[in-house]
């Protein structure tokens, strides 16, 4: 399966990256372009824990990164050298490749607090 | 996630093994490791896990044509194929023939965060993807544990593994799962060895005496049998070498060939021949006795005779042995020259005992000699214990003799201990123990030589004093005194003193044939006189005899004329008589 789908981004909101990026003397000046969410998740075949993955990872964007997200999701048993690629162990397993740092994230995301935390959309505590 | 390849079923007649290829590892396992099973290859850091599944690896895909699959989880694959070319082997090569497939699994714990349920199948993929490239029949996890640290969620992990070692198996896959031991109690750091139940390989990385020692042991294999030693092996430049101490029979053949040992009148000690071909020889004495002097005629006589020979110098560099050798008139150098005659020298204490053995092992196996000598091989003793000494030299003569090789250990004997005591250890390998001793008396530091013993022939029981002069070795005559041997000046004039003591007995002896003749002359002069005498006595009586015959028979003649004159007138004769009578009363 390869869905991919892009949302036109809301209202950009992103505490790290202002943090870490931007100061904000320019942030006042300078107009926002819209940032995108990309996102990728690997499975391996339609396994109850690849579906389960997905659809709380859909729900998860939608409530938060609505319209600013675009999910790829790569099959490795179709594209096994994508493992490689992407130093994959554990599945299902979310990359997140934009906004930088690139992070990983395992697992069937059932956790939405803490893929909110991996994905840092949400502080900790 | 399931691989649907076709595994190939194990066979079920018996336990059907993956030869390694590993130097001695074969032997231990008795044929390698268990095929179409996982082996748990355990040790501490820096132990040689690493090094032994990428050789079990690399010597598959060479020499048994079965492509490998390596997956390291610690080392990345640059620094891997680093690594393995100190040993020897060109990864890069092996990729790009692909006979090989590396690939590298890092998952760094800052970059993951766990949210719910996982599984490995993303680790299946990647190493079903990598043995169905190369066609890869093995298979090496190194260090899976590593996950532990890089992934959260121990349960899951452990149950994970426990699928991949099934699924591994399932496909008939010969892996080798490397993993950390820290701790002596225990194999594994999370104990993993549970899920492998059919080899157990320990390695151990030991520093006794700031010399380190490398040593392996097959603690379980299910199914077959497997030495159960600790194994001393080496990791070097032609990967790694296990020793096994006592795989090697006594069945070696026993030649009767005899050859000289260089020096004339020792030949005669040994009844005339010298040495066994393929015997071991011990040499031992004190310091300064001559060991490497006779070790040098030894192998210059080999050298003559065309053979080749290895020469292992733990003591003094080849140069220097050269040299030393040429003052007492032994000239080493054109046998090196020609290669028949190779010098190997090095300290022990430049590596372990094992590595000194494995050097020896690979000398010989390449030069082929057909003598060996080593010395001093006590020098030994001083990178390791006396025990380990011993089998190592067990070890080492055991092969010499099954190889026909003729092998002479010299020793060196610490002053003060007993001469024969010290190497009693050893000597019960030996055939052949020449002990050199220096016999001091009369403030005088002299050599002397004897064969202690040798085995299958008649030798001398003489100690013979020895000199070292500079047409080679010389043994001396046996000079007996009160106090035993005499040597030196003692023996010298021992020897004068015989040397006199035989003119006066010969001039004794002269003088005795002298009066004898004189006695001769004098008898016989005597007999002459006598016989001279004699004869005149004997003339004068027999004038006397042939005188009174001539006396009588003229009377005779006499008497009848008278008779017949005075008409036989007998009365007047008796009258006469009887008047005389009368006259008398």
């Amino acid at each position: 399966m390869a869905i991919t789908k892009t949302r036109t981004p809301a209202r950009r909101r992103n505490p790290v990256v202002e943090s870490l990026k931007l100061p904000r003397v320019r942030r006042a000046s300078k107009p926002k372009k819209p940032e995108v969410w990309k996102l990728r998740l690997f499975v391996a075949g339609q396994t109850p824990k690849s579906i389960r993955a997905f659809a709380n990872l859909r729900a998860l964007c939608e409530a938060h990164l609505e319209g600013r997200y675009r999910i790829e999701v790569v099959d490795l048993l179709e594209n096994p050298q994508m493992a490689r690629g992407n130093q994959i162990v554990a599945l299902p397993a979310l990359i997140v490749n934009l906004p930088k740092p690139v992070r990983q994230i395992i697992g069937d995301l059932s956790n939405t607090e803490r893929v909110l935390v991996g994905l840092a959309l949400q502080e900790v505590g | 996630m399931t691989p649907r390849t076709k595994a190939p079923q194990a066979s079920s007649k018996g336990l059907q093994k993956a030869l390694t290829g590993i130097q001695g590892l074969d032997e231990v396992t008795g044929g390698g490791l268990p095929r179409g099973r996982p082996t748990l290859v355990s040790g501490g850091a820096g132990s040689g896990k690493t090094m032994l599944a990428l050789e079990f690896l690399v010597r598959g895909a060479k020499q048994y044509d079965e492509p490998g699959v390596f997956i390291s989880f610690e080392e990345t694959i640059p620094d891997l194929t680093r690594n393995a070319a100190s040993l020897g082997f060109d990864l890069t090569r092996l990729v790009a023939d692909k006979k090989l497939f590396l690939d590298y699994v890092h998952v760094s714990r800052s970059e993951v965060a766990e949210t719910g349920a996982y599984d490995l199948d993303g680790l299946f993929i990647r190493i079903a993807d990598a043995v169905q490239r190369v066609g890869a029949r093995r298979v090496v996890l190194d260090t899976i544990e590593a996950l532990f640290g890089d992934l959260p969620n121990p349960g899951i992990l452990r149950a994970e593994i426990r699928r991949l070692f099934g699924w591994l198996k399932e496909k008939g896959l010969t892996t080798v799962i490397t993993a950390e031991r820290d701790r002596p109690d225990m194999l594994t750091r999370h104990g993993i060895e549970e899920f492998v139940s059919d080899c157990v390989i320990v390695l151990d990385h030991r520093i006794r005496e700031e010399i380190s020692t490398r040593r392996l042991r097959v603690v379980k294999y299910r199914g077959s049998t497997h030495g159960t030693n600790e194994y001393p092996f080496l990791i070097d430049e032609n990967g790694i070498s296990v020793l096994p101490i006592s795989s090697l029979g006594l069945d070696h053949a026993a030649p009767s060939l005899r050859i000289s040992t260089g020096i004339e009148r020792l030949d005669v000690m040994l009844s005339g021949k010298g040495f066994f071909r393929g015997s071991s020889i011990l040499l031992s004495g004190t310091a300064g006795t001559g060991k490497t002097s006779v070790a040098g005629h030894f192998v210059e006589a080999a050298c003559r005779r065309g053979e080749r020979c290895l020469y292992f110098a733990f003591e003094e560099s080849p140069k220097q042995i050269v040299r030393n050798m040429n003052s007492i008139g032994v000239d080493l150098e054109p046998w090196v020259r020609k290669g028949l005659l190779r010098f190997h020298a090095l300290r022990p204490t430049y590596a372990g005992i094992e590595e000194v053995l494995l050097v020896t092992h690979k000398h010989i196996a390449t030069f082929k000699p057909e003598v060996v000598v080593v010395d001093p091989m006590t020098n030994l003793l001083t990178v390791s214990t006396l025990n380990e000494v011993r089998s190592m030299l067990t070890r080492l003569v055991d092969f010499l003799k099954t190889q026909g090789i003729t092998a002479m250990f010299t020793s060196l004997t610490l002053p003060g201990g007993s001469l024969e005591a010290n190497e009693a250890d050893v000597s019960s390998l030996m055939d052949t123990w020449l002990l050199l001793k220096a016999i001091e008396v009369g403030g005088e530091r002299n050599r002397a030589l004897y064969v202690l013993k040798s085995r299958g022939m008649e030798h001398s029981n003489q100690i013979r004093e020895f000199l070292l002069t500079d047409h080679g070795l010389q043994l001396l005559d046996v000079y007996l005194g009160p106090e035993g041997v005499l040597t030196g000046s003692a023996r010298m004039s021992q020897e004068g003193r015989e040397r006199a003591a035989g003119t006066i007995r010969r001039q004794q002896t002269e003088g005795r044939g002298r009066e004898l003749d004189r006695k001769r002359q004098i008898f016989e002069a005597r007999m002459t006189a006598l016989r001279a005498e004699f004869e005149v006595e004997e003339e004068v009586i027999q004038q006397s005899i042939s005188d009174s015959k001539l006396l009588d028979e003229e009377l005779l003649q006499d008497r009848g004329q008278m008779v017949r004159s005075r008409e036989a007138d007998v009365s007047a004769y008796k009258k006469n008589g009887n008047t005389a009578r009368g006259r008398k009363r």
